[in-house]
This record gives C-alpha cells, sequence and structure tokens, in this order.
C-alpha cells in the first residue's frame, strides 16, 4: 500500500518523540545539571534525549582521554619544582610534528651537559595530541593532560613555556589513578635498588 | 597477512607469460616484476584479458631520486579473489612519458592525474591529463624528492633543531612571505593569468551539444561551498535543462600531500596522521598502515591484539555506515533527523574508542605488532552491552524507519547505477561494488588478520543503484554485529604487544601493500623502505578518491538533485579524498 512505509517511519519518530518528553520528565527537577541526570541521559540504555548541556554539564572524561602534554614536577623539601625531566630528547624526536624544542642544560663550570632541561618550550598550536611523547618517555616525566579548554586571543602565547607545561605529580595522580599506580609500582624495585 | 588458499599466479600461466615479457624484481624485498615501460599497455591488457586481472586497484608513481628514473607501479588484482601482481615500469626521469591505462581501465582516470600532478610523468592517451588535487600553474610536482615545501627544514625528522640545542619559533618566522607561499623565481602575479578554470571548463564541455534542437549546455558548479557536499568539494556540471550531461569533480581543496609528509616522517611518526584521512573511520586507517610496515618488517601481533584490532575495524565500520545512511537521507532533503539518529549511535562508539585509545576520533591506537594499550575491562563490558543490546535494535528500528519509505524509494531506486562490469573497470570498492552484484571484500579476497576465523556474509545486492548500496550498508553492520559477538566471545588474554615498545622501529629494505576493507573500500597502504628510519615512498590508495572517478558515469542523465543522492551513497569523506 502507498504510503505505508511513510506511516511507518512517521511512527518512528513519534514515538521518539513521546519518549524523550515522558523520560526527560521521570526525574523531574533533577534532570538536568545533577550528576543522577547526566547518568540517566547519557547512556546506552536511555530512550530519551542523549545530549549533554555543555558547559554547565560535563562528561566524566575516560582516564586515557589525552589532550596537550604536561611536565610533571615532584615539589622537594624546600618548595621548590624537581621536573622528572631529564632532556634526553626522546619526546622531541617521536614527535610528528616536531612542537617540542629542548634546550638541554649544562654545567656552568666545565660545559658538560647535565640531564636537566634549561628550557622546554611546545608549540601547542602545532601538537596534534598524538600522546606519543607521553607514550615514550622512559621516565613518565611528560604525560597527556585532560584539560582541553585553551582558547586564547594571541596565538603567540601558545608557545608554552616550562613553567606553562609544568603539573605536580599530584595533579598527575588525581587524573590517571590507575596509569599512576602502575608506574609508581614499577618504579619502586628500581628507587629501591638506588637508595640500596 | 595469509595467503594460503589464494591461487599462486604461476598456476594460472600468468607467470610464464610474464617471464617471456618482463624480468623478475631482484631488489631485495621487493616482489612482483619490472616490465618495458613501452609495453605497459601491451603487457596489461594481456594480463587482463587472459588471466582474469580485470581489477586496477592501484596505480602509483616512485621517484629513484638520485637515480634518474621514475617508476610507475600496478598493483593488480582479480575480482574472483587473491593477492597482488606487482608489476613496475621504469622510466626516463628527465622525459617522464608512458602509456595511460584508461582505455583498459577507467579506475586509472582520476589516478593517473594525480600521478601527473604530484610527479609529472605524461600518460599517453589519456582523456583528461589535468592537474587534480593543485592548482593549474603550481611550480613544480611535489612528490619528486627534490621538490621542497615553503616550510623546508630538513628531509626527514627529526629536524635537528629541536635537541639539545632547541630554541622555539613560530613557524612563519621561518618564511620570508610569512605565509604558508613560495612562488617560482621571476614570478610576479600581475602577469600570470590563471589557465586552470579555462581547462576546467573546456574538459566539462566536451560532449556535443544536440544539433536538432537549439539549445545550449550550461556549465553549473557545484560547491565548494555547498551543504550537500559533505566538505570542499566542487563538481562542474554541464547541463541540458536540468539533465547532466558531464560532470567533473573538482579536488584537492583539503589537499595538504600527506604522502610527502609521510616520507618526511618516521615510520612511528605516520600512524597519528593516517587518522586525519578518513576521519570518520580512523581506526581502519591505522590498521591498514600497520599491516604494510608489518608486512615489511616481518612481525605479526599477539593473537589479543588482533581481536581488539578487528573489534575496533568493525566498531568503526558500524560508525561510518551509520553516518553514510544517515547523511545519504540528509542529501535527499529529509533534513537531520535520520543523520542525528545515527550520530546518536556513533556518539556512543566514539565513547569507546576515547576510553581505549584517548581520543574520540584522531586514536592512533595501533602499533607496529600490537596496539597502544590494552583495553579496559570496563570498555569490553560496554561494548558487550552495546553489542548485544542496543545496535542491533538500533540498526532495526533506522531499518523500520527508512527502508519501505516511499519517499527514499522513489530518489533512490534506479538513481545512479552501475553494472558489475562497470564497477570493475573503474576500480571501485567498498558497498557500492558490492551494491552492483561483485562479492569483492578484502576480508575474504585477500584475508588479513584473524578475519579467516571469523563467520559473516559478504553482502550483495542486484541493481546497484543508490537504494541497493543503502541496503548494503545496512546489512553490513548486522554483519559487523555478527563479527563483534564471536569476537567479544573468543578474545583470549594476553599481551597486546609483539616485542617492546620502541620509538624508532628497524624496517628492513623492501617494498609491501598492505590494504583492509575499510567502510568506504578498500584501502591500501604501498610503502617503500630503503632501510633508513623513514619510508622512502609511502603512498596511501584512497577509497573515497578512486570511487569519486565513477561520479561522472553515475551522473549523467540524472537530475541535479539526484547528483546529490549519488554523492552521498558514494559515502566520501574529503580527508581521504584531497589527502
Amino acid at each position: 500500500m502507498i504510503g505505508w512505509g511513510v506511516l511507518k517511519g512517521l511512527a518512528v519518530t513519534l514515538k521518539r518523540f513521546f519518549q524523550t518528553y515522558f523520560v526527560t520528565n521521570k526525574l523531574g527537577k533533577n534532570h538536568y545539571f545533577t550528576q543522577e541526570g547526566i547518568e540517566s541521559r547519557y547512556n546506552p540504555s536511555t530512550e530519551g534525549i542523549f545530549t549533554i548541556q555543555y558547559p554547565e554539564e560535563r562528561h566524566v572524561l575516560p582516564e586515557e582521554f589525552r589532550y596537550l602534554p604536561f611536565l610533571l614536577y615532584e615539589v622537594n623539601s624546600e618548595g621548590g619544582k624537581d621536573y622528572r625531566c631529564t632532556a634526553c630528547g626522546i619526546c622531541a624526536k617521536v614527535c610528528p610534528p616536531q612542537c617540542i624544542w629542548i634546550l638541554r642544560k649544562s654545567d656552568q663550570a666545565t660545559g658538560r651537559p647535565v640531564p636537566h632541561p634549561e628550557v622546554f618550550t611546545i608549540d601547542i598550536d602545532i601538537c596534534m595530541n598524538c600522546g606519543l611523547c607521553a607514550e615514550y618517555c622512559p621516565f613518565d616525566a611528560i604525560k597527556m593532560d585532560h584539560d582541553f579548554e585553551l582558547a586564547t586571543l594571541n596565538r603567540v602565547k601558545n608557545l608554552y613555556s616550562m613553567e606553562q607545561l609544568g603539573k605536580p605529580v599530584d595533579y598527575y595522580a588525581k587524573i590517571r589513578p590507575i596509569n599512576y599506580q602502575r608506574e609508581e609500582s614499577a618504579r619502586a624495585p628500581k628507587k629501591q635498588a638506588a637508595a640500596g | 597477512m595469509t595467503n594460503e588458499f589464494v591461487m599462486p599466479s604461476s598456476i594460472d600461466g600468468a607467470d610464464e607469460y610474464l617471464a617471456s615479457v618482463a624480468a623478475q624484481e631482484t631488489r631485495p624485498g621487493f616482489s612482483g616484476w619490472v616490465i618495458p615501460a613501452d609495453q605497459n599497455q601491451v603487457i596489461i591488457r594481456h594480463l587482463k584479458e587472459n588471466f582474469n586481472y580485470d581489477f586496477l586497484s592501484s596505480v602509483t608513481g616512485v621517484d629513484n631520486y638520485p637515480d634518474p628514473t621514475l617508476e610507475v607501479v600496478y598493483h593488480l588484482f582479480k575480482s574472483t579473489g587473491g593477492g597482488a601482481l606487482v608489476l613496475h615500469a621504469q622510466i626516463d626521469r628527465n622525459d617522464p612519458r608512458i602509456a595511460s591505462m584508461v582505455p583498459l581501465y577507467r579506475g586509472a582516470e582520476f589516478q593517473e592525474r594525480e600521478i601527473w600532478d604530484l610527479f609529472g610523468i605524461q600518460f599517453e592517451g589519456h582523456p583528461d591529463l589535468r592537474r587534480i588535487l593543485l592548482w593549474e600553474g603550481f611550480d613544480g610536482h611535489p612528490l619528486r624528492k627534490d621538490w621542497k615545501e615553503p616550510f623546508y627544514e630538513e628531509d626527514v625528522k627529526p629536524y635537528k633543531s629541536r635537541w639539545p640545542e632547541g630554541k622555539a619559533s613560530l613557524i612563519e618566522e621561518q618564511n620570508p612571505l610569512r605565509d604558508n607561499v613560495q612562488f617560482p623565481a621571476g614570478f610576479t602575479p600581475k602577469n600570470w593569468t590563471p589557465e586552470g578554470e579555462k581547462k576546467l571548463v573546456d574538459a566539462v564541455k566536451s560532449q556535443p551539444v544536440s544539433e536538432e534542437l537549439e539549445t545550449d549546455e550550461m556549465v553549473l558548479n557545484l560547491g565548494p561551498q555547498h551543504p550537500s557536499t559533505h566538505g570542499v568539494l566542487r563538481m562542474i556540471t554541464a547541463t541540458e535543462g536540468e539533465k547532466i550531461v558531464s560532470l567533473k569533480p573538482v579536488l584537492g581543496y583539503l589537499h595538504r600531500n600527506h604522502e610527502k609528509i609521510g616520507e618526511r616522517n618516521t615510520f612511528l611518526q605516520i600512524m597519528p596522521y593516517t587518522d586525519r584521512l578518513d576521519y570518520i573511520s580512523s581506526m581502519s586507517n591505522n590498521f591498514g598502515y600497520a599491516l604494510a610496515v608489518e608486512k615489511l618488517m616481518g612481525i605479526t601481533p599477539p593473537e589479543r591484539a588482533d581481536y581488539i584490532r578487528v573489534m575496533m575495524a568493525e566498531l568503526t565500520r558500524i560508525s561510518s555506515h551509520m553516518m553514510a545512511n544517515g547523511f545519504l537521507l540528509n542529501d535527499l532533503g529529509a533534513y537531520f533527523t535520520p543523520s542525528l539518529y545515527s550520530l546518536e549511535e556513533r556518539e556512543l562508539l566514539l565513547d569507546v574508542f576515547e576510553a581505549a585509545s584517548g581520543s574520540r576520533m584522531m586514536c592512533n591506537y595501533f602499533r607496529f605488532g600490537g596496539v597502544a594499550r590494552d583495553v579496559p575491562p570496563e570498555v569490553l563490558v560496554k561494548v558487550k552491552d552495546l553489542v548485544e543490546n542496543r545496535l542491533p535494535r538500533k540498526i532495526d528500528e533506522l531499518d523500520r524507519y527508512l527502508t519501505n519509505n516511499e519517499l527514499v524509494m522513489v530518489r533512490t531506486q534506479g538513481v545512479g547505477t552501475l553494472t558489475d562490469e562497470q564497477a570493475i573497470n573503474f576500480s571501485i570498492t567498498g558497498p557500492i561494488l558490492r551494491a552492483s552484484g561483485v562479492p569483492y571484500d578484502i576480508r575474504r579476497s585477500d584475508p588479513y588478520s584473524i578475519y579467516e576465523r571469523l563467520e559473516f556474509d559478504v553482502v550483495t545486492k542486484t541493481h546497484g543503484d543508490v537504494y541497493d548500496r543503502y541496503l548494503v550498508r545496512l546489512e553490513e553492520m548486522r554483519q559487523s554485529v555478527r563479527i563483534l559477538k564471536q569476537v567479544l566471545a573468543q578474545m583470549p588474554e594476553g599481551p597486546v604487544m609483539t616485542g617492546k615498545p620502541v620509538y624508532q622501529v628497524r624496517v628492513p629494505a623492501g617494498e609491501a601493500f598492505g590494504h583492509v576493507e575499510a567502510p568506504k573500500g578498500e584501502l591500501g597502504f604501498y610503502v617503500i623502505s630503503d632501510g633508513k628510519p623513514n619510508p622512502k615512498r609511502y603512498h596511501v590508495r584512497a577509497p573515497s578518491f578512486i570511487n569519486m572517478t565513477a561520479m561522472e558515469q553515475m551522473s549523467i542523465g540524472w537530475k541535479i538533485a539526484d547528483v546529490m543522492a549519488v554523492l552521498g551513497s558514494v559515502d566520501i569523506v574529503l580527508g581521504e579524498v584531497d589527502r
């Protein structure tokens, strides 16, 4: 019968239309801007509205989410920053768009290189967020961040210096707890060996 | 990867024939034959007519600089299945000419134009040899090894200026023009007359106009900015009334010379760039490239990695086909309802990619010899839930909603047909080829990874019209769900990487062609290594690009509005077309 297919199609959309209304109203006021609301809407078994009202509502980012690298430092007893980076240059070599520049520190008296970066710069305009630097860093010194809101009015500011890139280890432990645990337990025997 | 049940070319006599006219390839790591360049058409015609090599998958060029030769490489297949027959033809670098393959395989048309554009090889007998990705008047042929781009720093990465004495600067400081352009010596914009547009209009107006009626052809531009062109694609058409007389796609608005970038990069550095080809299905792109380099390196991933790869590739197929079908309806004028229904499913699949790889679209998940990291257990649970409960239900919903809809049927049935012979001749792959009734699916014809172990049907339809392409995609999603169920049930525990992950992989000299059945068709990666950290040649056989070759054939005789339906059914992604 002509028109039957169209009617069937319309029935699908009409059903969806009412479903979204009733499912959305089941939680009443709690439907928007609450964790409960987000979870009820954004999951595979929902029948109702699917969208998240960014920026008031946010997804919980999965641990592996990656956006722009940052440098890890440990806060030492004097309150200073001990960067884990040894300026070995692997991240600069593996970086596909070549957006990492490292100037290795050298001893002022002897002129020999020491395992610390003097200057560490990332051009975040060029960075393609591939995560290879973090993946191949042998010292867990560079990791991928979760912060993705980086709009600026001046593009020149997007040349990030070591100050802007540095974040404490605690922050890393917070955004990637599972990875942090695994890396720490892998490092523990080495540390002990070094101490003993 | 495994070619066990493929009939070797020695049995059907092609080898004996080739031995009489060509020389076996002797360079280490190379396979196939070196054919005399002036005989290429004769030899390939013989192979096509007598040995059934009816499918010219890929034609590409290679620059042997500093040797004074250029090479044209042909990858021939049989549409009945089997491995590749590789032919190399070497020509003089200073006067590169070779006979065109277009009289034999129409599918060579765009590929040869691309080689002319990027290598400067003249194809004699080509009906329309213009530049395709760059503009007429462009200075030089970029894929030649001695051509240098505006922000040229060094031949290969990693650049020495980054470490240990790196000094950051903004990239535009490097170019005196402070922009991504360079002009040949002596160029002044005043004295330059653009010639491309005239050539283009001449090419599209080549059809004879009806003499009896005093009508005239009208040249009509579709795009580059047009809501139905899936990006910046331009098609120039000659129309008689509203009927299409001829049509030429104008490509290259998104061109960045992916292959040149690839040749500057190390092998591993190319991986994230492959994501940006067909950005709807980056996992499949990773897959094809990983297979090609693994062939060269002679390694295979561990069992679990293989299962994860296939799982990701099939999830990608579902998400890509969902979008293809949704946006086909968009092109037909159904506005956004169907595409948003399908985007909902894609959203959930992208969450899976995000949790496993760290990024929703630019996954960069595959490594040579495995995958970057294991899939978290909760993600596997999520995939299982999707595959068991949600996806089959939603595919059925889309089916109910669209398949018997009279408006869809009227707009798509019988429109833009391709016969099976035409489709093969045009080197069409993927759902379009199968909708024309050719059961050609690389997962079956030249199996890779673990597809030999999995049960699924190669979906074919018979009419070869837009409607059948829609039906093939719908049914392929169901087959993907079937594959996913098996993969999830059989997935073993274990490592996901062969050997230690290294950032500078050692790739022995040689050539390899790795190809996968991507959602859009046969995605091939042709890689030549000369033992250095960077590939000597890196070529992408992009399915969307080659499928565009048949766009004119499919559109002629139809109305302008039908061109949009045909384009929607070809399912192009401009990131891959323009590369």
